[in-house]
């Protein structure tokens, strides 16, 4: 069984699920950032590969994306982090990229390379599932996980098309727009997981614009089988950047807290 | 009108290349837009009301003229494609008409456009102001700097115009946020591009509604010379004015050449050749020829005119250049500044910096040509935004 298939079934409440971009603020702090988020608690580890045109991502993550390539990280990168990662944790790790990068290195290659580097999943955001048969193809070749995305704008016959190919998880974006804190979670959460969960068995992560606890009892109590977060640890990076200390220290603070809320289900 | 609009084979493909790489979020409303795309192409009262708007208000069919002091000068039958004289200065308002038309009747209430060089972010508001449709206009700072012209022009016809300050402050970061601010208000947001690139069906659609160009020009060159053209040359920045002009020539034995911002030179890497330069690659919803690094990340663009300073291309173009139909070739911005001056000394018309590539290209090859060889240039617009830029600071 994959490591991310266990870890949902050992699940006693919903996963956390922590995003952090590789290489932000540069390769050796980003290891131990990751480090931190698992240590103190995230469930699976979400390592964003940053491209120079994340249409997806809102401000923060765009920010990120820019210090990651600055300080020189390339796939390559990416996967030696992946490695030095793996080495302190034995937790799921889902690659989250845009197409291009994937792309450009070819799909075989890319899929290779990662899956020997440690990471179990594959989840590019511009890849919707009607472009991706030759991804997963390629993840299937290599024991990973072929992450796919729904939207509350997903309608119900592709919802079904993507719930039956899913494998993993399903990646489900709580509103429309793009990565980023809010202050709200959308009113339909609840109806909205019930329609994924209608369709099939897949686990549901919930992401996009969760960043406070609250935010994770209620999809919690919606039904969601994971929360992921994104935005609310990356701007904790940007935030402490002169003082790397105080940096570690408001991460694993913030994901106990985090996690704490995604405690019992209901 | 009677742009064609065939469907390209597959999801949108053109060869190998084209498809829909977006995020899931807009996936429905793509596949809702070319639903309404294909049912008002097949509804008689929306081709009429187009045809009514591109006759007696954009100006259509506009002039093909012919140049008689380049001709003599170059030993060639030079004739110009004249979409400098349509409505708002440039090509870009075939495809903008039809486009807010389609707006209308899929009800949206709201139109976000991108632009570089202006042009398109003017025909957007003009489109915008003639249906009724408030419109936003994503522009980098650096082209709203060197296009002061078309800013005030984009307000005065009464849209906003939102400054983009990310990655390059250029075209490029005009399209990603133009497509942020759709994930965002997807629903009741109609996103009118500029060109034929991004995702299906925006490729398909764009052409279909810039195909009116080569229609009108065959119509015309038969007329005028009682033959084909022997060559055909457009630039091409995103290549909606090529493949505009192109399109209802590809089954002809015509010599279609598109016309690539070469910048500073292509051994600088500074400039917008894609298909020249470039590689496969993703970028904005499609598979096509990219100005990208080896690991993927796209490139810094260069281009005298901020109409070609993209670092991508749209899909049917880059498989009609690799299909070998079109030939691909760049021009620096010093040939394309000498071109500007010549258009105007000699034929008293002032192309847009854009167009002045493809007239510098047919100087630089004219003696390749056979004598007295009729060539046909798709001046893609008029030059008055870019009267600073020869002298001026870029």
């Amino acid at each position: 069984m994959s490591r991310i298939a266990a870890a949902f079934r050992e699940a006693e409440g919903p996963l956390f699920i922590g995003y952090t971009v590789a290489g932000d603020p540069d390769p050796g702090a980003s290891v131990r950032i990751a480090a931190s988020v698992l240590d103190a608690g995230a469930d699976i580890l979400e390592l964003g590969v940053p491209f120079s045109d994340p249409v997806a991502d809102g401000p923060v993550i765009q920010r990120a994306g820019i210090r990651a390539l600055a300080a020189g990280t390339t796939p390559l990168g990416v996967f030696r982090m992946v490695r030095e990662i793996r080495d302190l944790s034995e937790k799921p790790i889902v690659l989250l990229t845009y197409y291009n990068p994937v792309y450009r290195r070819g799909l075989a290659r890319f899929y290779g390379e990662a899956a020997a580097a440690g990471v179990d999943g594959i989840l590019a955001v511009d890849l919707p599932l009607e472009e991706a048969d030759r991804a997963r193809e390629c993840a299937r070749e290599h024991d990973l996980d072929q992450i796919l995305l729904a939207a509350p704008t997903t309608g119900d016959a592709r919802l079904a098309r993507i719930v039956e190919a899913a494998s993993g998880f399903l990646y489900l974006v709580s509103r429309t727009g793009v990565t980023g804190t809010r202050e709200d979670l959308p009113d339909d959460l609840r109806g909205l997981i019930g329609r994924v969960k209608a369709r099939g068995s897949v686990p549901v992560a919930v992401g996009f614009g969760i960043s406070q606890p609250a935010h994770v009892r209620a999809c919690a109590a919606a039904g969601a089988d994971a929360v992921i977060v994104g935005s609310g640890i990356v701007g904790l990076v940007e935030r402490h950047l002169a003082d790397p200390p105080a940096m570690q220290r408001a991460i694993r603070a913030y994901i106990r807290r985090m996690k704490g809320a995604a405690g019992a289900r209901k | 009108m009677t742009g064609s609009a065939e469907r390209p084979a597959g999801v949108g493909r053109y060869g190998r290349f084209g498809g829909r790489y977006v995020p899931e979020t807009l996936m429905e409303a793509l596949i809702r837009l070319d639903g309404a795309f294909t049912r008002a192409m097949e509804d008689p009262a929306f081709r009429q009301d187009l045809t009514g708007l591109l006759t007696h208000y954009a100006g259509r069919p506009t002039p093909l003229t012919f140049c008689p002091n380049l001709s003599k000068r170059l030993a060639l039958r030079v004739y110009l494609k004249r979409e400098d004289l349509l409505h708002g200065g440039a090509h870009k308002l075939n495809n903008t008409l039809g486009q807010a038309l389609l707006a209308r009747s899929m009800g949206k209430g709201r139109i976000i456009a991108e632009t570089g060089a202006g042009q398109h972010g003017v025909a957007t508001a003009i489109a915008g102001a003639r249906l009724g449709l408030p419109v936003e206009v994503y522009m980098g700072e650096v082209d709203i700097r060197r296009q002061a012209l078309n800013v005030s022009r984009m307000e005065l016809l009464g849209a906003r115009v939102i400054p983009v300050a990310s990655g390059t402050r250029t075209l490029k970061d005009a399209v990603n946020e133009a497509l942020r601010d759709w994930v965002e208000r997807v629903e009741d947001t109609f996103y009118l591009l500029g060109s034929i690139v991004g995702p299906h069906p925006y490729p398909l659609m764009v052409r279909t509604f810039q195909s009116v160009i080569g229609e009108e020009a065959r119509r015309q060159i038969l007329e005028r010379e009682g033959r084909l053209p022997d060559t055909i040359l457009a630039c091409v920045g995103g290549g909606s004015n090529a493949i505009g002009i192109f399109h209802r020539f590809l089954a002809d034995d015509v010599r279609l050449i598109g016309v690539e911002a070469g910048g500073e030179g292509l051994e600088t890497g500074m400039h917008g050749a894609s298909l020249c330069a470039g590689s496969p690659g993703v970028l904005h919803g499609a598979l096509s020829y990219l100005l990208q690094d080896e690991n993927g990340q796209v490139s810094d663009t260069h281009s005298i005119a901020a109409g070609l300073d993209y670092p991508g291309v749209g899909p049917e173009l880059a498989h009609l250049r690799e299909s070998g139909r079109m030939e691909a070739v760049s021009v620096t911005d010093r040939a394309a500044r000498e071109a500007f001056s010549l258009l105007a000394r000699t034929e008293g018309i002032v192309p847009a910096m854009e167009s002045a590539h493809a007239i510098a290209r047919l100087v630089e090859m004219a003696g390749e040509l056979d004598r007295e060889s009729v060539v046909v240039v798709n001046l893609s617009g008029r030059g008055d935004k870019d009267v600073e830029a020869p002298v001026g600071p870029v």
